[in-house]
This record gives structure tokens, sequence and C-alpha cells, in this order.
């Protein structure tokens, strides 16, 4: 917070001070920090209203380091995610969306998703976190996705499964066919490094 | 109705031995008169008053209860909820913390339905309705629902998740006394099951049919087979994947319809010039009962003149999905004059909120949401539009406004000009601006706000506020059950003014905000009259809010983080990420493992 000696005379100049970037933001990079220790990341709506896609590299940890002006405070405005979704660029006609079928170890059935919707791994896992009730966790090169007793891998387009991550976003679109959570002692082993 | 004499025998006033049989006699006879007047109580606080007077009062409104609400399915167990309420007919539930809403809570924290599904299935055979807000409900929770009671009618699921038109499947097959299906902003995941196929044929009971939020293609032939065979369907709102020639349809075989959501609004394929399209004023037309209109998901403006028709009746109209512009929403509104519900887009500027004080002088709900959600120095609309809606809705009873820029003087104005204000939710987006003339905090005018609207309820506030604002909270919102503060307030003292001084609070939820343990512990004398606390990501630390928990054996004081360790929990001294506290008359058994329960 502004310390009280900004504002003893009453001027706040904290608060009116023009500059660039978002008011109040080392508090709120301060926040995204604290709060994206696993795969939370900032909310998908700040890069795409932008429209631009500054934040897209392979899969490495620095995903979550976004650029200043478009980092932004999870949950804020308070606006319900279904209601932000729906004016984001539509599809252009004729345009389909990519889906591919997601299965889970135990789960009775499969269920599908439009890859075209996420703009980076975080998003992705975010979405199969929600949509299967469970954490999947942080992704690193060498451990996979350890503290978690689940792993996400697709299968490509040699037929090959491959742990999700693993390769830079753009080729991860082009040669997933399908996706699978998997579960217990086969994920961990997917997981290890060599 | 009559009791068991063996019940009796918990009754204090126990005559003596003696005179035992003519005194349970008149025992018996109260406690039927007592509940033949109670059963004529509907009002839920008036209930529970009654049941405070005495033992045998509290009984015998117990067994004339007949409509369950819970605010918290966490404040009781369904165990203990079933064996007090014996004949319940209708059951409402909820859930999650409203912030959950916005990210906040973690996945997988709970509000599970199953286990009142479960406990229900037992103690309710004769249960008819259903209503559900931020639960976690499955597709097997929804098959319960539908086995265990022959005679349910009534099944509303308002921001649920964890279910899919499986589940929805199996209620439309096995509810046969449906009247109401309403899934309103809940997640509905898509197995490919053509629910709709599922209700049986033949007339249906169906009232109300509310799809708007199902995120999935639905079988139209079968929809309309649905619609032509329920004469009794009131409300209907269908989803985005319905489109205007579709919605034609399906109007022109329910001209009965009071309730309409219009889904796409725009035509499935590109519309040539020359092309023959049905005349859709006349669809609308035929609707004399048409009241409340919604829908508008993906909106082709040029289509707008078809609801021309229905204006002059409609008392609720929610284009919050409609990227309109002023003029467009001019041409509808200028029609509306007995609108009382109005939600929009800011698209519609302040020059559309013009058009709105100018026409709409009953209206008494109004809600303006961003099309971008983005930080901005300026925005589509502002205290202009605000001022004139001020100036113009003198009946107002509740709002929720987003905008970039507000003045003190508009929200003042306000003040002075609604005084019917129950609700008031403003949410400048970005997070610590100031008045956009004087630079000044929003103190003032969120202050005149509390002082001078003596019905206030609910206040949600934003942008630069300090101390100084809470303490008129504190002084003047003496009727204020639930508050909601984002990135506000300077120190300590903001909080305690609020738990000192707003008697009627209930629900408090704040974060990123600068209150810590001394706040926390200024509200020990009020915590038990209030359904909730929630602070996240403010200065509370764990031993402050362990404090709590010693003193208060009633509530139930969750502390979570995000960092799914269980063995991590951290020191005393740290702070703590969320702290989400309730009342309690039982113990949470299916926490997750980042939900430390002090």
């Amino acid at each position: 917070m502004e310390s009280i000696v900004d504002r003893e005379d009453g001027l706040n100049l904290k608060a009116t001070e023009l500059r660039l970037g978002l008011p109040g933001r080392e508090e709120s990079e301060k926040e995204t920090m604290a709060s994206f220790k696993n795969n939370k990341r900032a909310s998908p709506e700040s890069a795409v209203a932008d429209g631009s896609k500054g934040d897209f590299d392979a899969g490495d940890g620095d995903r979550e380091t976004a650029p200043v002006a478009k980092a932004q405070v999870v949950g804020w405005p308070p606006i319900r995610s279904y209601r932000k979704n729906n004016f984001q660029p539509k599809k252009a006609e004729g345009e389909a969306g990519m889906y591919v079928k997601v299965s889970m170890d135990g789960a009775p059935y499969l269920r599908k998703i439009d890859l075209k919707v996420y703009q980076c791994y975080p998003e992705l896992l975010k979405a199969l976190e929600n949509m299967f009730k469970l954490t999947i966790g942080v992704y690193s090169e060498r451990e996979g996705y350890k503290g978690s007793e689940y792993a996400p891998t697709y299968e490509d387009k040699d037929g090959d499964w491959m742990l999700v991550g693993d390769v830079p976003w753009e080729m991860f679109m082009s040669s997933c066919k399908r996706l699978r959570i998997m579960k217990g002692s086969e994920a961990r082993g997917l997981g290890c490094g060599v | 109705m009559s009791h068991d004499p063996a019940e009796m025998s918990e009754d204090d006033e126990r005559p003596p031995p003696a005179d035992r049989g003519r005194a349970e006699y008149a025992d018996q006879v109260l406690e039927n008169v007592l509940e033949n007047v109670l059963v004529f109580l509907t009002c839920r606080r008036d209930r529970n008053s009654v049941s405070l007077v005495c033992k045998s009062w509290c009984r015998a409104e117990a067994l004339t209860r007949s409509e369950l609400f819970i605010g918290n399915c966490y404040a009781v167990s369904p165990a203990r909820a079933t064996e007090r309420f014996e004949r319940v007919r209708s059951v409402a539930l909820k859930g999650k913390p409203r912030f959950a809403d916005f990210s906040l809570l973690p996945p997988d924290w709970g509000a599970h339905f199953a286990p009142w599904a479960s406990a229900m299935a037992g103690a309710y055979p004769g249960l008819e309705k259903v209503y559900l807000k931020r639960m976690s409900v499955t597709d097997e929770d929804l098959a319960v629902l539908a086995r265990s009671f022959p005679r349910f009618k009534e099944l509303a699921l308002v921001c649920c998740e964890g279910f899919g038109t499986s589940g929805l499947a199996v209620v439309a097959n096995h509810c046969r006394q449906l009247r109401v299906l309403d899934l309103i902003e809940s997640e509905v995941t898509d197995d490919e099951v053509d629910w709709i196929s599922f209700f049986p044929d033949g007339g249906t009971s169906l009232e109300s049919l509310i799809f708007d939020c199902v995120e999935c293609p639905i079988n139209f032939d079968a929809l309309e087979r649905l619609v032509a065979r329920s004469s009794s369907l009131k409300k209907l709102r269908l989803n985005r994947y319905i489109s205007i020639g579709q919605l034609y349809r399906l109007m022109i075989r329910a001209p009965q319809l009071t309730h309409l959501g219009t889904g796409s609004f725009s035509p499935s394929e590109i519309v040539q010039q020359g092309d023959q399209e049905p005349d859709y004023a006349s669809a609308f037309a035929a609707c004399r009962s048409l009241v409340c209109l919604s829908g508008f998901r993906e909106i082709i403006p040029d289509y707008l003149p078809a609801i021309y028709p229905v204006c002059a009746n409609l008392t609720s109209l929610n284009f919050s999905y409609a990227n309109i512009n002023a003029a467009q929403l001019r041409s509808v509104i200028s029609r509306c004059h007995k609108l009382q519900i109005l939600w929009v887009l800011d698209s519609i500027c302040d020059e559309g909120l013009q058009a709105v004080a100018a026409t709409c002088k009953d209206l008494r709900e109004l809600r303006v949401f961003p099309i971008d959600a983005m930080e901005n120095n300026e925005g589509p609309v502002s205290d202009v539009g605000f001022l004139a809606i001020a100036e113009g809705c003198r009946k107002l009873q509740s709002i929720l406004y987003f905008c970039q820029q507000m003045t003190n003087a508009a929200v003042v104005a306000m003040s002075n000009n609604c005084p019917d204000l129950m609700v008031f939710r403003l949410c400048i987006i970005p997070r610590y601006r100031a008045d956009r003339i004087t630079g000044e905090p929003m103190d003032e005018g969120f202050g005149a706000i509390v002082k001078n609207c003596k019905k206030l309820t609910r206040l949600a506030v934003s942008g630069l506020l300090t101390d100084r604002a809470f303490s008129y909270f504190g002084q003047y919102g003496k009727l204020v059950q639930t508050l909601s503060v984002a990135f506000n307030g300077d120190s300590d003292m903001g909080l305690k003014y609020v738990l000192e001084g707003c008697s009627s609070l209930q629900k408090l939820e704040i974060r990123d905000s600068p209150f810590g343990d001394s706040a926390l512990l200024s509200g020990l004398h009020h915590y038990y009259n209030m359904r909730f606390l929630w602070m996240s990501s403010c200065r509370v630390t764990r031993r402050g809010c362990r404090e709590i928990a010693r003193q208060m054996p009633g509530l139930v004081v969750e502390v979570f983080s995000w960092n799914n360790n269980a063995q991590d929990r951290g020191e005393e001294n740290d702070i703590v990420e969320t702290l989400y506290m309730y009342r309690s008359l039982a113990r949470r058994v299916d926490a997750p493992k980042y939900v430390e329960i002090l």
C-alpha cells in the first residue's frame, strides 16, 4: 500500500501519478508472483484482450513472468469467466476449432476440448485441472510433473505418447491428436528424465 | 399430525405425575393447534424466531417447515438437518463463497451435493424442489435425485459445476412430473448426450426450461417437439447454439411464453440479400404475455427491430451479451417505458445510459458490464452515464456498474436522488483509482451512499479508499448485511470500523487489503452473527487465525493457499493467503489437503 507519507497532504501523488503500466503495478506483480507458485498464472484474458502473443515461447518457467503491461491480477475485475470469454475474438467463419479427445485413467467418459482456445501450456493445464477436478502441478523439464499423481500425455502424429510440455507449444498444437491423463506409477515412469 | 405421547416427555414443563394424562392431552391439543397455525408461516426468519420460544414450539415448527434453506452447506451436517426437519418438500442449499466465481477458490474445495443428496433420499421421499447455488454436483447426484423422489418437480442449478449432459438426460427422463429445469450460469460438461431427447413422449408439465448457459449444441428437432408438447411452458431460455431461424420456429409454437431467452439472435449461415426470411417481428407480436427478454448471445443488430412489438410490455431486458452501440440501444429502449430490470454491456456508452435515463422511469435494477475488462485510462461509460441514471431513474433499488473512471460528485448525486437503493455495487476497474476530476479518494462518494441510502443492505466498493471511507461504513451502514472490499483501505482501522459499527453484517468478503490480526480480533463479538468472513491476500497471520479459532469454537476457521503441499504448513507468523471462516454446527470431513482447519 502507498505509505502514509504520500497522502499526508491529501494529494496522494502516487495514485494520480502518470506512468506507463497499470496502477499499483508493484503490488500486483508481488501478488502475481506469490500466487503463481504452481501452474496458476495471470488470467488468460489479459493476453487475449491485448491481441498479442508475446508470451508463448516454448515451455519454460519464464512463462509466468509475463511482461509488465500484461500482468493482471487473478479474479479482477470481478466478472465471471464466462462473461469474459464471450468477447474473445470470434473464430472466423469456416474456421473450425481444434477438438481433441481427452481421457483420464479411471474416468468413465471421454471429454473433448478445443485446443485453439488456449494460448499456452498453463492455460491448457488449468483447464484440464478444472475439467477433471485434480491437480497436475508444475512442469519441469527434468522431472516432469513431480508432486502430482497425474501426468498429462498426448499422442502425436507418429502415434507416440509424449509428456505434455516437452515440446514448444506450436509444435504441440500441430501434432497433438488426443490427450490422456495418466495416473499413478505409469505417470511417474513417463515423467522421469532419461 | 398428532403426537406420540412418548415424544412429549422431552418437554420441560412436565406436570406432576397425577395430572400427567390430562396435561399430556392438553399439550397434544396445543401442539396440534400450533402446527395448524405454523403451517401458514412461510418467512424463514419468522420461523427461526418461532423455534426459539420453547421446545414444543421448536418441535412443532420443525414438523411444519416444508421449505428448508441452508445458506452455507457446511454450517450444519445433512444428518442433523434431516433429523430436525422431517417433512421437507423444498430444499435450497448454497455452497462455495462468492469469490469462487473469480477463481479465488482453488479447485476441488468442496461444497459437494452428494452427502446431501443421499441424506435427503432417505429422509424426504416427498421432496419436490431443489435449489442449489455454487455447489459441486455430479451426474451421479442428479441420478440420485431422479431416482429417489417420485414427486420431484423443480430443479434449479445456479453457478454449479461438476455435471454434464448425461446427468441432465437422467433428470429429463426419470422426473415425470418435472415443471422446472433451470440451469443458470452453471458449467455443464458436454458428454455428447442428447439430453433434450430424453424427455418422455407425450405431454409434459414443463413450465420453465432454462439452459442458456449450456455450452453445447442441442438437438433442435427434439427441442421443437418438446416445446410443442409442453403447453404449460412459460419460461424458455435458449443457448447460443439456437439460431434466429430456429427461435422463430419455437416462438410460433409457444406464444404463451412470459420469459424468453433468444439464443444467438443471428442466423446460422450467412444470409444473402433477397433471401426469404421469416417475419420475426410477427412472432414476437404473437407473444402477448412476454415480459422478460434475454439472450442475444451473438446478436446481429439488424434484427433488433423484431423485438419492437414486445417492448411496451417488457419489465426485464438482459442485453448483457449484446455488443450494441448507443443508437441501437436507443431504438429499443425508447419503447420500454415499463422496464424495471436492465442488464447491458458498456458498448452502449454514456450516451446509451442517457437514453435509458430518459425513458425508463420505473427502473429498479441496472447492471452495466464491461466488454473490455482491462484497466484503462478511459472507458465507454463513466461518471457521466452514472449521473444521468442518478437523475433519471429515481426508483433505482439495485445497481452494478463497471467503469474506468468515476467521481465522488456522481456517486453523491445518486445517494441523494435514489433513496430506495438497497444494493450498491460500483466497480472502478483500475485498482486504487481516485476521483477523475479532483484526484481525491472515493471516500466521500461511498460514504454518502451509506449515509443517505437508508435501506442499503448490500455494498461493494472499489477505487481509492482510505480508512475514512470505512469509518463512514461503520458509522452509517447499520443495515448493511453484505460488504465486498477489494484493494482498499490503509490500515487495520478500516476493518475495525466495519466490524465494530456494522451491526447487521452477515457476509464480509475482502481481498488484497492491508488488514491484519489486530483488526481480525476486533470482530470477536460479532462473528457468530455472521454467515462468513473471507479474507484473501490481506495481512492476517496463522497466529491470528488460530487465536480466533481458539476463542470461538462455534466457528470453522479454514486457512488455505494455492500451494498444495500439506506438509508445508508455514510458520505461525506467516501471512495466510486465504482465510475463510463461518459459523457452524459441524466439522468439515471432506476438506481437501490444502485446507487447514485451525
